[in-house]
């Protein structure tokens, strides 16, 4: 209180809090730059906080095309994502939509179309749910050959899995507006960004616990996730969560877009492909210690992932410590929800020799994760999408750590 | 119906005298905006407009408007590769890591050549091309995929006719959860 003889801060010293604060992130001293916190006053409130200067979660690009990014699971606590840190993938880049102009159209198989803009879609009774939404490419880049990826973090390996409390109007809802008509068994939901992006679901999600999302993680959906308002399909894959929607279109058969046929489909060792394959199995990653940490001494170390299912709750998540030859139950995190990443916990005392670890999720239907073998054997070794195998780290007895279960 | 009756009864709410149910939130679109947005093409040959287009046309777009991307010959790339007919023969993209999926090796229908082109290309300026245009460019790629000849019109009629080499391969998903893997 030294500068407040007055009982509040003088100008001066406004000034000066000022100055410190706008000098702290312009000129990262060399050193932290940091005095010590009881004898200086802290800086004052702020119309849009922002991270401490000593924490840099960062998205990381998929590829250099940059039509996807990776969220930072080694940096997050918990289940949710910050929305800022959501994995993206784009089809059509990020458009940038007007909330005064936007309208979504509903039509097709309907006693009634209806347009509803923005603020009429937010009148409709509100729901929210806290899920998880993954790409349904996550992990292609250590299905085929994990041993070249040894020294990838699993941002890198697994990041394209987000969870958000999503805020919106059940299609349920729309659907009773516009009175689906009997027959009805697909509809077509269509983007308003430059890929105009489409795909056909099943009439039944739409019933079931499809949202048209408008909020994220107590605010409006962020632009890359869809403002001002998307499809979202808990347990579905990313792809079919429409992003930016302006159109569906209610019908008796699937549309057969080019994401629903050329892209997102799964080809099987006996000669067909799988399509429509939404739901997203059941799996689990560890995020904590992973690539490139180093256990720097033997001892106690928390073993720490995250789980999930697109079918339900996860159950149960064992953790070997021993390459998979024994496995112990590890401890679920509150909350446990359906259809949403569930953090789970491991107490490990390291003995300094080489340890290779792996999770292993199972959800309320009774999926267990498959190991990479019997993953490749059912679906064969060059399917696309739906990796959903049991994922290694191997600790080496220095301390550092690689992907997969080889040093 | 039901379900109407039901949501009118939980959430308090009752018919109106013209018989509508619900909240009345929303307005009923003009027919011209309904048509503006429904740009989709089915399988049947549902959705597609009126025009015209051949191999001859499609092949000077395709240099002007695709090749950049798609390469001269459909093959190169630098992004997705368009032409292909190898492996002819089983179908084994699930048993062989690394096949290139081409329209002529992958694609079920020839309908989904035109949606995506008339709504998405060409990249640097997507939704541009007439009808006719895209008939065009659907022709040239389908006589460089092999599976029409040169002299073959494309349009409403021909392109649902088109039999693509996959429209047999494609099974529903038969995964339900539970201890089996599928």
């Amino acid at each position: 209180m030294a500068n407040t003889s007055k009982g509040k801060l003088s100008r001066r010293a406004l000034l000066a809090a000022t100055a410190g604060a706008v000098g702290a992130k312009l000129l990262p001293a060399q050193d932290s730059g940091t005095k010590d916190p009881t004898k200086v006053q802290g800086e004052l409130a702020r119309e849009l906080g922002e991270r401490s200067r000593f924490e840099e979660p960062r998205r990381t690009f998929f590829s250099s095309s940059r039509n996807a990014s990776n969220t930072p699971l080694q940096d997050l606590e918990g289940i949710i994502t910050p929305a800022d840190l959501h994995f993206e993938r784009h089809h059509g880049g990020i458009p940038e939509i007007d909330p005064d102009s936007y309208s979504l159209l509903i039509h097709g198989m309907v006693e009634r179309p209806r347009t509803f803009t923005l603020a009429e879609l937010k009148r409709f009774p509100a729901v929210a749910m806290t899920r998880f939404l993954e790409c349904s490419g996550n992990g292609f880049r250590t299905f085929r050959n994990p041993d070249e990826h040894k020294e990838e973090t699993v941002q890198q390996v697994e990041g394209l899995t987000s969870t958000s409390e999503w805020i919106g109007v059940p299609v349920a809802t729309l659907f009773k507006e516009v009175g689906v008509l009997p027959g009805a068994k697909w509809f077509l939901a269509e983007a308003m960004d430059a890929a105009v992006m489409t795909r056909s679901i099943p009439i039944e999600k739409g019933w079931d616990d499809a949202l048209i999302a408008y909020g994220q993680n107590g605010e409006a959906i962020r632009p890359e996730q869809g403002y001002p308002a998307r499809l979202f399909l808990p347990g579905f894959e990313g792809s079919s969560n429409v992003k930016w929607i302006r159109r569906i279109e209610v019908a008796d058969k699937p549309f057969m877009t080019r994401e629903e046929t050329s892209k997102y489909t799964d080809p099987l060792p006996d000669g067909k492909a799988r399509m429509f394959s939404f739901v997203m199995d059941t799996k689990s990653i560890i995020t904590h210690p992973t690539y490139p940490m180093k256990l720097d001494e033997k001892g106690f170390w928390e073993i720490k992932g995250l789980a999930w299912s697109g079918r339900g709750k996860i159950v149960r998540v064992d953790v070997s410590t021993d390459g998979g030859r024994h496995w112990e139950k590890a401890t679920l995190q509150d909350p446990v929800l359906p259809k949403c990443h569930t953090r789970f916990r491991f107490g490990w005392n390291w003995n300094g020799e080489q340890a290779t670890i792996m999770s292993r999720a199972t959800d309320e239907t009774g999926q267990t994760q498959p190991t990479l073998s019997e993953l490749k054997q059912v679906r064969g070794p060059g399917t696309t999408y739906h990796y959903n195998q049991i994922r290694a780290w191997t600790v080496r007895a220095d301390g550092s750590i690689v992907y997969g279960e080889n040093a | 119906m039901r379900l109407v009756a039901l949501a009118g009864l939980v959430l308090g709410l009752f018919a109106q005298d013209d018989g509508e149910t619900g909240f009345g939130f929303g307005r009923e679109p003009t027919e011209e905006e309904i048509r503006r947005l429904d740009i989709d093409v089915m399988p049947d040959g549902t959705g597609l407009p009126a025009g015209e287009g051949t191999v001859e046309k499609g092949r000077e777009l395709y240099y002007q408007l695709c090749a950049a991307c798609h390469g001269v010959t459909g093959t190169e790339g630098p992004n997705d590769v368009l032409v292909g007919r190898e492996p002819r023969d089983g179908f084994p993209f699930g048993r062989e890591p690394g096949l290139r999926k081409t329209i002529g090796n992958y694609w079920p229908y020839a309908t989904t050549i035109y949606d995506y082109t008339y709504r998405a290309m060409p990249f640097d300026e997507p939704g541009s091309l007439e009808p006719d245009e895209v008939y065009s460019l659907v022709a040239f790629i389908l006589h460089m995929n092999e599976l029409i000849e040169e002299d073959v019109v494309i349009d409403k009629n021909s392109l649902p006719e088109v039999l693509m080499p996959a429209r047999d391969r494609f099974v529903p998903d038969d995964r339900s959860g539970g201890p089996e893997l599928k």
